[in-house]
């Protein structure tokens, strides 16, 4: 063997037996090293992992099953562009019930046992709320994409974000110009008598106020109504509109009895899509609707000057240009609210990205990232259109749409700017210590 | 709205309420009255019949009202069945005991909800009602079918009056429900008897349920409602006493029209309690119950 010619030659360095075993053994001993591996990992290509607190079931459960499709196609598109920070994006589902108690005890799973990086994608107000304290504790933000004003009221707490969809006391202030001038002056409000409803309850009047109308009567229904005839007696025979915001299964019926009670002689009405989210427009019953105005985030029908974006987000999504699951036109989406859940995502990836997050132990840095976004441009991650976000509210500001409803689809004829929902902020969260 | 009108629709209301609130607790009343079962999932097989209407009013085109009658005749059928089963297999199983069939209907509860939301999914979903016609009184619009409706539960109310009364199946049940033992030994084949009660207080839920679902849709949570508000009536009425059931249906039904018309829903349930309450104290046996042999 000549050690000057085969030297460099790795083929005929050997192994010895005794170096072959003291590697595996150090290589084992590595491997086996607690945190190392997963530290490793994380590094590189361990994934994201976002704690998708669902309404499978309840009375949230149609929200929830459109809130998972919306989130799997941001996420699928999310991770086939790369991820964020290099990394895969998973989505971990755990179903509240639509239940703030459950809500409450499925955060702190997410934080303790699947131990996400944040937890995302809540709806019902009541839930928020109940859920709220848990991220607090926990120390995990909490993505919420429920339209209410408790994030904006600055009444929960540094974790609780809201950027992917305007919060219901801009969303009334936004409109009630074109309430006033539209539809008429002397409104009466049907709620339902909880956290979303009060919203309702408490910012229409003052916005109203504003533009020279008037509230005349705040009729508040349970919840958990299932009959509406009783409470209409209470409209009082001055009123110009109707202004419902009703949540729940019970709508038709709502909607139903209202068109029996007052047959054509109506007064104008004014509500929010909520009511008839993943309810077909054309329902048996639903006839009576023919006419009259509703708000919508993003509009469940395609409209004549959809954007590429709200395009190319529709079909990701699945939805056909009614509004309904590609191929199953029954299925009728949420899609006036769903879209937040896309977009909230796409503001948690550039927080994430800005903060250079690598894992849990970067939270808080996350959070002061997530405060430091100011605006969000129209585009394929914004498809609704722009947003500007308040880091001290902790709450985005965008567009609201108000639809006619005419032929059986709703179509568009009024889109607020950003100005108008725009208020003074009531407080501060990043006083608050992290 | 005047004072007289505004009694009135709120009267017309509650006779809604009443008519098919009495079907559904009679059912509960019956299957408690000959098998001295409380049937917590007597909710759900209203909620059954409401879900398979809409099944079937989807299923059957042409004009509504075909699909409507269909649903009217095979829903409660289909209902029956699945108590049959549901009693063969479990209720028997357990001797008919009182506290474990208690437990048992509770899992039985939320095994059909959770196979309605697995098979039917969350959404609240109308069935049309057979007719669509619009009652015009001077003050207020009203709905015809809701009328039809209460109509429609006093001829059923009847009917299972006549068949328990004058009918020997009825004399049959009334004797088991009087005294089982001496009952099988005189040749009443008391476990059947109990198989047909369960499965008939099923088949009344849902009959009421069809009638209601095109005035309220079918949704997999709606048994709730229906189930608390039996219980209200059955026991002011009296545990198995039908009479006592249709009056103590109506008492109820038309203080929940007429109190959450005047004054508001939460003070007509608060009243109905209020109701429970006393009644437990000062007649436990409920107003028109006999005392437990």
């Amino acid at each position: 063997m000549t050690d000057s010619k085969g030297y460099f030659d790795l083929s005929k360095n050997r192994l010895s037996r005794r170096t072959a075993l003291k590697g595996l053994a150090a290589g084992a001993s590595l491997a086996a090293a607690p945190g190392f591996v997963r530290y490793a990992q994380a590094q590189s290509s361990a994934p994201i992992k976002i704690g998708f607190q669902s309404h499978r079931t309840g009375i949230g459960a149609a929200y929830g099953r459109w809130y998972e499709k919306t989130t799997a196609a941001a996420v699928k598109a999310i991770n086939a562009a790369g991820g964020i920070n290099g990394r895969p994006v998973e989505v971990v589902i755990e179903d509240d019930g639509t239940d703030p108690g459950r809500g409450a005890e499925v955060v702190a799973k997410f934080a303790n046992q699947h131990k996400t990086d944040i937890v995302f994608g809540t709806l019902f107000s009541h839930v928020v709320i109940g859920s709220a304290p848990a991220a607090g504790e926990n120390k995990i933000p909490y993505f919420v994409v429920s339209e209410g004003h408790h994030v904006a009221s600055t009444k929960l707490n540094r974790y609780v974000f809201q950027p992917g969809i305007t919060d219901v006391k801009s969303q009334i202030q936004a409109m009630a110009p074109w309430i006033a001038s539209n539809a008429g002056k002397k409104v009466c409000q049907i709620f339902p008598d909880f956290a979303f409803g009060y919203d309702h309850r408490d910012y229409l009047p003052p916005a109203l106020k504003a533009q020279g109308g008037e509230v005349i009567a705040q009729i508040a229904i349970p919840p958990t109504e299932s009959s509406f005839t009783k409470y209409l007696p209470q409209i009082p025979a001055e009123t110009e509109v109707i202004y419902h915001v009703m949540v729940g299964p019970a709508v038709l019926t709502f909607v139903k009895e209202l068109g029996e009670f007052y047959g054509s002689n109506r007064p104008q009405l004014f509500g929010f899509i909520d009511s008839l989210e993943a309810v077909d427009i054309n329902s048996p019953g639903l006839e009576f609707l023919d006419g009259s105005h509703f708000w919508e985030g993003s509009p469940r029908y395609a409209q004549a000057d959809d954007s590429e974006a709200q395009k190319a987000y529709r079909a990701a999504v699945g939805i056909d240009d009614n509004g309904a699951a590609v191929g199953d036109p029954k299925d009728v989406s949420t899609a006036a609210h769903m879209f937040g859940c896309w977009e909230t995502l796409y503001v948690v990836k550039k927080a994430m990205e800005d903060a250079g997050y690598k894992g849990p132990e970067d939270r808080a840095k996350l959070v002061e990232a997530t405060e430091a976004l100011t605006e969000f441009a129209e585009g394929p991650e914004h498809p609704q259109g722009k947003k500007i976000f308040n880091g001290k509210i902790h709450q985005c500001f965008g567009i609201q749409n108000i639809s006619k409803v005419e032929g059986g689809k709703l179509k568009v004829v009024h889109k607020t700017s950003i100005e108008d929902g725009l208020y003074e902020p009531e407080g501060d969260y990043t006083t608050q210590a992290l | 709205m005047a004072f007289g009108p505004h009694l009135l629709l709120a009267s017309l209301e509650g006779l809604v309420t009443a008519a098919v609130l009495a079907l559904t607790a009679l059912g509960l009343s019956l299957v408690f009255g000959v098998m001295r079962i409380v049937n917590v999932a007597h909710g759900e097989f209203f909620m059954l019949g409401a879900v398979l209407a809409w099944a079937i009013t989807t299923a059957i085109t042409g004009h509504p009202a075909l699909g409507f009658l269909a649903a009217l005749v095979i829903a409660p059928l289909l209902v029956g069945a699945v108590a049959l089963v549901a009693e063969r297999v479990v209720l028997r199983r357990l001797n008919y005991n009182p506290e474990a069939t208690i437990v048992a209907t509770i899992g039985l509860l939320y095994i059909i909800q959770q196979l309605a939301l697995t098979f039917y999914g969350p959404e609240a979903r109308p069935v049309e009602p057979p007719f669509n016609y619009r009652i015009l009184l001077p003050w207020f619009g009203y709905s015809g079918y809701k009328l039809s409706v209460v109509a429609a539960s006093a001829l059923l109310l009847v009917a299972t009056w006549l068949v328990l009364t004058r009918t020997k199946i009825g004399m049959v049940m009334r004797a088991t429900q009087y005294d089982r033992e001496t009952a099988q030994a005189f040749g009443i084949p008391v476990e059947r008897v109990y198989a047909g009660v369960f499965a008939l207080g099923a088949m009344l839920a849902a009959v009421a349920a069809v009638l209601i679902v095109p005035i309220s849709q079918a949704h997999y949570l709606m048994g709730q409602d229906p189930l608390l508000l039996s219980f209200i009536v059955v026991i002011i009425g009296g545990l198995g006493s039908l009479r006592g059931t249709v009056v103590a249906a109506l008492i109820i039904g038309l203080s929940d029209g007429i109190i959450s018309v005047f004054f508001s829903p939460t003070l007509a349930k608060i009243i109905a309690t209020f109701l429970v309450a006393m009644v437990l104290v000062f007649r436990p046996q409920g107003l028109f119950g006999t005392t437990a042999r």
